[in-house]
């Protein structure tokens, strides 16, 4: 007997119940859209944050304060030996480490700006010119802060689409003085409007001299120096040369930590990687799940089917024809919810972020394969047992069998 | 045709043997019409399963064409039952899901026979036994007459030189069986071998060849030609 003939036999057992072969694949159906949709999503996430990072360049170097150290153990704190980062750090780093386009340093905090009876509370980042270009945020109208700015510690602020919008509305906001703290601020920029990045509301912050910064935070330190290069391949010996200009400057202590964007970027990777397989690992189990159903099924439509068995027998079937034709029912059952989970799991993978736009999503071919032969597995696993009862029926009793 | 030499079945019920046939020998000629009678529980059933290749004896030996059955694999009995034996049962056994054609149809698929083949050796089996007009019909659509005439032509459609009958007549009425018995004594008229399982004197009445069966043992055999 040849298999398309078995097959046939199959699908006309399959079609002859439809209802309760429509409510066998909805389990399998439920199971391969949620591992599709769920594992979308985890890969949405990775990949959204992937963009958002690479969008800041991976060749971006981050110096901050104090030593973190990635060895564990307890570190007693040496408070009043570490040495804070200085502007004048950031200015020796940028004459004399070679490999680096730019280091920017950053003061950064949260000040109330005022204009007229309107008031707000904004981020508030003190920078020198670079920063437009190693974070990839440019000044729209007007301009930015110069280094002129920074070497008069002038009074200029630069302001966020939002901010500007919720102080000035649609007026012109170029040459108004607004009140920063205590102190009186000429607007020279309004930025780029960019939206949120990473939860960060690039709109809603105000930039000014990083001298200016400092005053108004009363500090002489840095936040973090961001510096960058032009190729990846200098990433690791930028590094070292930070490093040595540092150490020298920091009395031959190295009290500053340096991450690279690169780094972070595989950090988060894997933490997302493992997000994912668990999400896709939840949905698996609901997958099994489905599984257990067409052999519930299978063993119910074995035995109610014991007399058709024992006439096939008679009439000439082999154990292998029946067991064969049991184990494409499974298999189709389980197949056919396969490919119909994977068309509605990728369909809500592309519609939910039309509708729900913080839940990015990506649908992966080899989620889609997977899904499928895990679906096709499960089917011939949960198959083989129903099967091989049917054909190892005994022909005289299953034709007794009412 | 058929030879069987000292056929003994036992089940096991629990801790006791039952034994349901203890040494039946018997030799079958080609064309014969043969009745089985005998009470409830004489073993002629277990004798019918046998003969059929649907059981296998506990031990004695069976030829069939000088083939010894009882060395068959499970495979090779279905290749029997497939090609030279034709069942048909009280209960007619068909398949409600499928037409009087697709019923007669079925044996020829496990012969592997392709689907246009399998038409037209079909349809003029079941012409034969008079459906022509209803092989489209599902067996509920059918009388008992009828349903009994589309499994004697699912049996025949492979042309197997023995047909097995267990009591075709008990579910029907009188007519019926009578036109039953008429199919297949003609059929046996054009050479096929039929061994017949019945309680019915005048089914028997129509057979050439007789045979009492009793307690697992064959205590008559009458007109053994």
């Amino acid at each position: 007997m040849n298999f398309i003939e078995i097959f046939k036999v199959s699908i006309e057992a399959i079609l002859s119940n439809k209802m309760r072969s429509g409510l066998t694949m909805l389990g399998v159906i439920i199971g391969v859209l949620a591992v599709i949709l769920l594992v979308s999503i985890g890969e949405g996430a990775r990949v959204y944050i992937t963009k958002e990072l690479t969008g800041l360049g991976t060749n971006l170097l981050i110096i901050t304060p104090g030593k973190t150290s990635t060895s564990g153990g307890f570190h007693p704190p040496s408070a009043g030996t570490v040495r804070k980062l200085t502007y004048d750090d950031s200015l020796a780093i940028r004459r004399r480490a070679w490999l680096l386009t730019d280091a920017v340093p950053i003061v950064m905090g949260t000040g109330r700006i005022k204009f007229r009876n309107l008031g707000r509370d904004s981020m508030v980042i003190g920078t020198t010119p670079e920063f437009q270009r190693v974070r990839n945020l440019f000044v729209d109208i007007g301009s930015y802060v110069t280094q002129g700015d920074v070497d008069s510690k002038a009074k200029v602020v630069v302001l966020g689409t939002k901010v500007k919008e919720e102080l000035f509305g649609d007026q012109n906001a170029l040459g108004q003085v607004v009140m920063l703290s205590d102190a009186r601020y000429r607007v020279v920029g309004v930025m780029q409007k960019k939206g949120t990045s990473l939860g960060w509301d690039v709109d809603d912050v105000i930039f000014i001299p990083v001298t200016s910064g400092q005053e108004l935070f009363d500090t002489d330190s840095l936040f973090e120096i961001l510096a960058s290069t032009p190729r990846a391949e200098d990433v690791d010996r930028a590094i070292g040369q930070i490093k040595d200009i540092l150490i020298r400057r920091h009395a031959h202590k190295e009290d500053f930590t340096i991450q690279t964007q690169g780094a972070m970027l595989s950090t988060m990777n894997t933490i997302l990687g493992v997000l994912t397989a668990v999400l896709g690992g939840i949905a698996g189990i609901s997958l099994v799940v489905g599984g257990i159903g067409i052999m519930n099924i299978m063993l119910v439509s074995v035995r109610e089917r014991t007399r058709e068995i024992g006439i096939r027998k008679a009439i000439g079937a082999r154990n292998s024809d029946i067991m064969a034709q049991f184990m494409i029912e499974a298999v189709t059952l389980s197949g056919v919810g396969g490919i119909i989970g994977i068309l509605l799991g990728v369909g809500l993978a592309l519609v939910i972020p039309l509708f729900v736009t913080v839940l990015p999503t990506s649908v992966s071919v080899w989620s889609i394969v997977m899904a499928f032969s895990f679906s096709m597995a499960v089917g011939i696993f949960f198959g083989v047992y129903p099967a091989r009862k049917a054909s190892l029926q005994d022909p005289i009793q299953a034709l007794r069998y009412e | 045709m058929i030879e069987l030499h000292d056929i003994t079945k036992t089940y096991h019920m629990g801790d006791v043997d039952i034994e349901v046939l203890s040494g039946v020998s018997l030799s079958i000629g080609q064309g014969q019409l043969i009745a089985i009678m005998g009470p409830s529980g004489s073993g002629k059933s277990t004798l019918m399963n046998i003969l059929g290749c649907l059981d296998r004896p506990t031990s004695g030996r069976y030829s069939f064409e000088t083939r010894e059955i009882s060395a068959l694999d499970d495979d090779e009995l279905a290749h029997v039952r497939n090609a030279k034996i034709g069942f048909v049962f009280q209960s007619f056994n068909l398949l409600p899901r499928y037409s009087a054609l697709k019923n007669v149809e079925m044996p020829l698929i496990y012969s592997g026979i392709p689907a246009r083949k399998r038409t037209e050796r079909a349809v003029p089996v079941l012409r034969q036994v008079g459906l022509a007009d209803r092989m489209h019909h599902k067996p509920t659509e059918l009388s008992g007459g009828q349903q009994q005439r589309v499994a004697i032509a699912r049996a025949l459609v492979n042309d197997p030189p023995l047909l097995l009958a267990d009591e075709p007549t008990g579910n029907l009425d009188s007519r019926s069986g009578a036109e039953i018995l008429n199919i297949l004594t003609d059929l046996n008229k054009r050479g096929v071998t039929i061994v017949i399982v019945t309680h019915d004197q005048n089914v028997a009445a129509r057979c050439g060849r007789v045979i009492m069966l009793k307690d697992g043992k064959i205590v008559d055999d009458r007109g053994n030609a």
